[in-house]
């Protein structure tokens, strides 16, 4: 019998180790993963690389796990956020490394990781310093940048609703970066707000396909990374 | 920016992004990015459909008249909604249809313009501050054409729109049009060419404020003082 389910999101993050690689889903504040991301922080684990489209904001959530000096190294597009500086101090302290890589690349390395494509040439940073030490080659006379597939040990994302075996649908925006996110992870890790039996999905609206799941935490009122910025919430 | 706020000379924000809405032809897709260019969202005039785009994956994002779903946000964090018709998608797709050409006109941000269409909009060159690149490399590789909506100096007054860039580029001889608060420009053949000035703004004092020689025989005349 097929069964993700695991009792809350400490016990999903439980065997995450120091120096792990993980996908992060999230743009901004939406689809954010709050729940698994503060049960991590509680596990401890630290030298994390992390690949995500922002480095979090006030003092939850990534941020705060960022703050609090469990990340060595972030593959991200945009390290800024009008209301936090935990990253920019690590940062300008030389205690964190960044990656930047456009956010186009960003996407298309975790879908080619996922897809078992080791590498691909896009025309994207092209000419520009983010280029520099690439391989680039040219084709019908464009210049094109050689990048790499991105794989990770673990994948946390959010989704809206969840069923037995995994299929997952999400809500609006916050939907972004998790079904790739969650193909190209050795275990991928959901947090939903509904969880349902199979067969319950129109088979034609699933998004993410179950086999990309591994474990399925249900949090039915997840915490608003927003809402909680907002209230100037501090985690843990 | 308050000494011409006193004289009453230029364009607001709300201004520049009514001139870029008015500038978008009906029927187009259109890549909306942070800061200034969210603003367009809300001044497409009326009777004109227009579809936009945002890299984090909504085709049909609309303003956000007042309501704030948290997970309904645009390029810039900002709440917006999804006008009847719309598609959410993930982003490699989001991407896809950036690089894929299958965006017609992207609005960006810019620190520096040069006269040949270079776009400087990620980097500041400070050793101590990450830089934050976004989603616009992949825009301006993939997009045919790019306006900018910007502020003509900076806030100490320097120039922005020059011969050549000094920060780091984002694309080279990308940029299309540019919309500031002084003047609308087209960066044509032989540099930047004035198709609009500002109310209250004329030649000299542009021309003052540019970085590079400005040509000004493509012109609109209307509300234009000649100086």
């Amino acid at each position: 019998v097929i069964n993700k389910l695991c009792a809350n999101a400490a016990e999903a993050v439980a065997d995450i180790f120091d120096g792990a690689l993980l996908l992060i889903g999230g743009f901004g504040a939406a689809g954010s993963p709050v729940e698994l991301i503060h049960a991590l922080i509680d596990q401890g684990a630290k030298g994390l690389t992390i690949v995500g489209n922002n480095t979090g904001s006030g003092h939850v959530g990534l941020a705060s796990l960022i703050k609090h000096g469990r990340v060595a190294r972030m593959i991200c597009s945009f390290p800024r956020t009008a209301n936090s500086t935990g990253f920019q101090d690590k940062y300008a302290n030389g205690e964190i490394e960044l990656e930047l890589v456009p956010q186009g690349t960003l996407a298309e390395r975790i879908c080619a990781g996922g897809a078992g494509i080791a590498a691909f040439y896009t025309p994207a940073g092209a000419g520009t310093s983010l280029a520099h030490g690439k391989e680039v080659r040219r084709f019908d006379d464009r210049e094109c940048v050689l990048e790499h597939g991105l794989t990770a040990d673990f994948a946390l994302i959010k989704c809206l609703r969840c069923d037995r075996y995994g299929n997952l649908i999400y809500n609006k925006t916050a939907r972004n970066f998790a079904p790739i996110m969650a193909t190209a992870a050795r275990t991928t890790i959901v947090q939903t707000q509904s969880y349902v039996s199979a067969g319950e999905f129109d088979p034609e609206v699933i998004v993410t396909p179950g086999l990309y799941v591994d474990r399925i935490v249900t949090i039915p009122e997840p915490l608003q990374e927003s809402t909680l910025v907002a209230a100037g919430a501090v985690y843990p | 920016v308050s000494d011409r706020k006193l004289n009453g000379i230029g364009w607001s924000r709300e201004a520049i992004a009514r001139n870029i809405a008015n500038d978008l032809p009906d029927g187009a897709v259109v890549n909306l990015g942070i800061g200034m260019p969210e603003k367009v969202v809300e001044c497409i005039p009326e009777g004109r459909e227009v579809l936009f785009h945002t890299e984090n994956g909504l085709l049909g994002m609309g303003p956000s008249f007042g309501r704030h779903d948290p997970e309904l946000i645009n390029a810039g964090k900002n709440p917006v909604t999804a006008v009847p018709g719309a598609a959410y998608f993930h982003h490699a797709d989001s991407f896809a249809m950036v690089r894929g050409g299958h965006i017609d006109i992207c609005v960006l941000g810019a620190m520096q313009v040069s006269q040949t269409g270079d776009l400087a909009n990620w980097s500041m060159g400070e050793q101590d501050a990450a830089p934050a690149v976004g989603g616009a490399m992949d825009l301006v590789a993939g997009v045919r054409t790019i306006f900018v909506a910007m502020t003509h100096c900076s806030r100490a007054g320097e120039h922005k729109l020059l011969r050549a860039c000094t920060l780091p580029l984002t694309g080279r001889g990308v940029v299309s049009r540019i919309y500031t608060d002084l003047a609308t420009i087209v960066v044509g053949q032989h540099g930047f060419e004035v198709l609009k000035l500002a109310p209250g703004v004329c030649r000299t004092y542009l021309q003052e404020r540019t970085g590079a020689e400005l040509i000004f025989s493509h012109e609109h005349q209307e509300g234009a003082r000649r100086g």
